[in-house]
């Protein structure tokens, strides 16, 4: 688990990240949400001790990060890039041995992780010569080469065609899958809402919501309410505290004043036939997301 | 796509010591540059260059080209210690004026008493050089000061140190203004600095570049020795043995010195395209011990403070062993000076590239380099 308390950083006047603090559970993918400039960048490149926190600390299970930890870490830019003139297995080795690993094991990793990403064939070629898809591959490969014990990602979805977007999750829940904490920013949040267990989100350098995302969509769930009933919903206009927001013969949207509103609702319905769902309608992260960073 | 499982994952603990990191950084930038077209052709070409120098330098030097004359009569006595002379007897005056006409040779000599030298040289348009000098009388000469070095070996050693010096240095400030910039250009460098230190990367850098310009140094070196031999300029290579092996204990110390100053300059930006920018004042340094050596070899004060300015004492120290200019301690107490600045401009160097290394974007000011290490 990576616990990162009270993290402080300024560039010069400007304060960038203020008493961040949320965790990472290994075994979870955490989505870190936020615009650009929230500060998201910023609080990886702390956690991968690129860059200096002013105060606050990063843990990995209990013990503060060392030196030795983070090069365990898989690391993968937001604008990535590897040496364009340098042979994909050639360089994957490079970083792998950068990391820690013999030079065997290095070239054992690089071959394995090539045959699984299916860029085997083109393992000797120079990386500017790949297409720009297998280039994404191979950059998540050099994540990956090492075996990290924790994954920081920063936008790993920006710019990736539908296929490589597929390559990336089935990474990150395989990892995921082996107890790594991985963690990933993102600013689509169709593939955050699809893809993460856990949620950051992030603004003006500020955490303004944590936790697993089911959890966050009861929370924000607020007192909209969906419901089918068995004939025409037409009646729901005259219900007392009831405002409807969408209505599409026996489908409804509504907010209600109250949830004694809402289960008169509930009831009046039940009365005039068959009620086939009533049910607080969960937001979707877009709507928690601009609740949240107001 | 199927399990990772099965990849190895460092072992736990302090991992990679700092001399191991920067053993492999420095391989991969050896590597990289041996393997690159340009490197090859370059080195190629400043062997074939010194090589052709040599050669060249000992065609002129050693020429042992003859003069075809005729001589006639008792002339022949008088051209008898004469060398270079490839001689045929003619009959007489007219004859040899014959052969002169017709080309069979350069000239001919033919006694006459009147003229001081005894004979007089016959040619078509103008008399061969060489000839006039071999048979002319010549007055006794006394040098007081004798010069040690003879005037053209002088130049010849000056621009030798000056343009190897400028070359190497050009060459692979060049290479890793531009190595420094790639990675940060293609912020791979944020993968490298977050498993070894900036440090490490900048000394691997500088370690990986010099052992290649010291190499290829040493490769002209040898060279020009094995040329030198081969052409029989043998006492050329005694004279210069010595300034030779404190050139390349100088060029070593010097060459780390630039490339520290090369990395730093091209760490303030972010794109291939600014990196001129900022390493031209650097390229300017390098170039001015090349210029002060060419147009003021002649001048001692020059070249003293030149052998003990850290940019320039590679060339300065070198040339003035080479003159029997330097005292014996000379040499050293300039090595203690180089080293110190070398030292010194490291530490100011490791600074500006820790801090400027992530910021991307604008260029960055020394002075913001020197002072944080914000980001944005």
């Amino acid at each position: 688990m990576l616990e990162i308390t009270k993290i402080n950083r300024s560039f010069g006047d400007r304060q960038v990240l203020t008493d961040v603090s949320f965790t990472v559970v290994g075994g979870r993918i955490t989505g870190f949400v936020g615009r650009n400039g929230a500060g998201k960048t910023t609080t990886m490149r702390i956690i991968l001790g690129v860059l200096a926190a002013d105060s606050g600390e990063v843990r990995l299970d209990g013990a503060l990060l060392t030196p030795a930890d983070r090069r365990r870490f898989g690391y993968m830019p937001e604008e990535r890039g590897l040496y364009p003139k340098m042979p994909v297995a050639e360089q994957l080795v490079y970083l792998a041995r950068l990391h820690g690993l013999s030079r065997s094991a290095a070239q054992r990793n690089t071959t394995d992780l090539l045959a699984k990403l299916e860029l085997s064939e083109r393992a000797g070629d120079k990386v500017e010569t790949l297409s720009l898809g297998n280039q994404q591959r191979a950059q998540i490969a050099a994540a990956l080469v090492h075996d990290p014990q924790a994954l920081i990602l920063d936008e790993p979805f920006s710019g990736l065609d539908p296929l490589a977007v597929d390559v990336v999750l089935s990474v990150l829940r395989e990892r995921a899958a082996a107890g790594v904490p991985v963690l990933f920013s993102s600013h689509q949040l169709d593939i955050v809402e699809r893809l993460c267990d856990d949620l950051v989100i992030i603004a003006d350098g500020t955490i303004r919501a944590e936790g697993s995302r089911d959890d966050l969509r009861d929370q924000y769930a607020g007192n909209t309410y969906q419901a089918t009933f068995g004939g025409d919903a037409g009646w729901l206009r005259d219900q007392p505290g009831i405002t409807v927001q969408e209505f599409d013969g026996p489908n409804a949207v509504f907010d209600a004043e109250s949830p004694e509103a809402a289960q008169a609702v509930l009831t009046a319905a039940i009365a005039r036939g068959p009620v086939l769902s009533f049910t607080p309608r969960r937001p979707r992260l877009a709507e928690i997301f601009k609740e949240v960073i107001q | 796509m199927t399990q990772t499982a099965t990849l190895t994952h460092p072992a736990a603990g302090p991992g990679l010591s700092f001399g191991q990191a920067v053993r492999l950084v420095a391989e991969r930038e050896i590597v990289t540059r041996v393997r690159s077209r340009a490197f090859q052709v370059s080195t190629g070409i400043m062997l074939a260059a010194v090589l052709a120098g040599v050669i060249i330098s000992g065609l002129l030097g050693g020429r042992t080209s003859t003069t075809p004359v005729a001589v006639v009569g008792d002339a022949a006595g008088q051209v008898q210690h004469a060398s270079g002379l490839d001689i045929t007897r003619a009959d007489s005056v007219a004859a040899a004026t014959e052969m002169v006409e017709n080309g069979t040779v350069k000239a001919a000599i033919v006694s006459d008493p009147s003229s001081p030298a005894k004979v007089r040289i016959i040619a078509d348009e103008q008399a061969p050089d060489a000839l006039v000098n071999s048979l002319s009388i010549q007055p006794a000469v006394t040098l007081l000061h004798p010069p040690a070095v003879p005037p053209g070996l002088r130049y010849i050693a000056s621009y030798g140190f000056g343009i190897v010096f400028l070359m190497s240095a050009a060459t692979f400030g060049g290479t890793i203004a531009q190595s420094v910039v790639e990675e940060k250009q293609t912020r791979i460098v944020e993968i490298l600095i977050s498993s070894v230190t900036s440090r490490t990367l900048l000394t691997g850098k500088i370690l990986g570049n010099s052992l290649l310009a010291f190499a290829q140094v040493v490769l002209l070196g040898a060279c020009a020795v094995i040329g030198l031999s081969t052409t029989g300029e043998s006492s050329v290579l005694s004279a210069l043995g010595a300034p030779m092996a404190w050139f390349v204990i100088f060029f070593v110390i010097g060459f780390v010195l630039l490339a520290a100053m090369f990395a730093a300059a091209a760490s303030l930006v972010s794109r291939q395209e600014d990196v001129q920018s900022t390493v031209t004042p650097v390229t300017m340094l390098v170039m001015v011990p090349y210029f002060l050596v060419i147009f003021f070899n002649n001048n001692d004060v020059v070249l003293t403070v030149m052998s003990y300015v850290p940019f320039s004492a590679a060339v300065g120290m070198p040339l003035r062993i080479f003159l029997s200019q330097a005292a014996w301690w000379e040499p050293l107490l300039s090595l203690l000076v180089l080293i110190g600045g070398t030292a010194g401009v490291i530490m100011i160097a490791a600074k500006i590239y820790g801090n400027a290394l992530l910021r991307t974007g604008a260029k960055v000011s020394v002075r913001e380099a020197l002072r944080s290490s914000g980001v944005e």
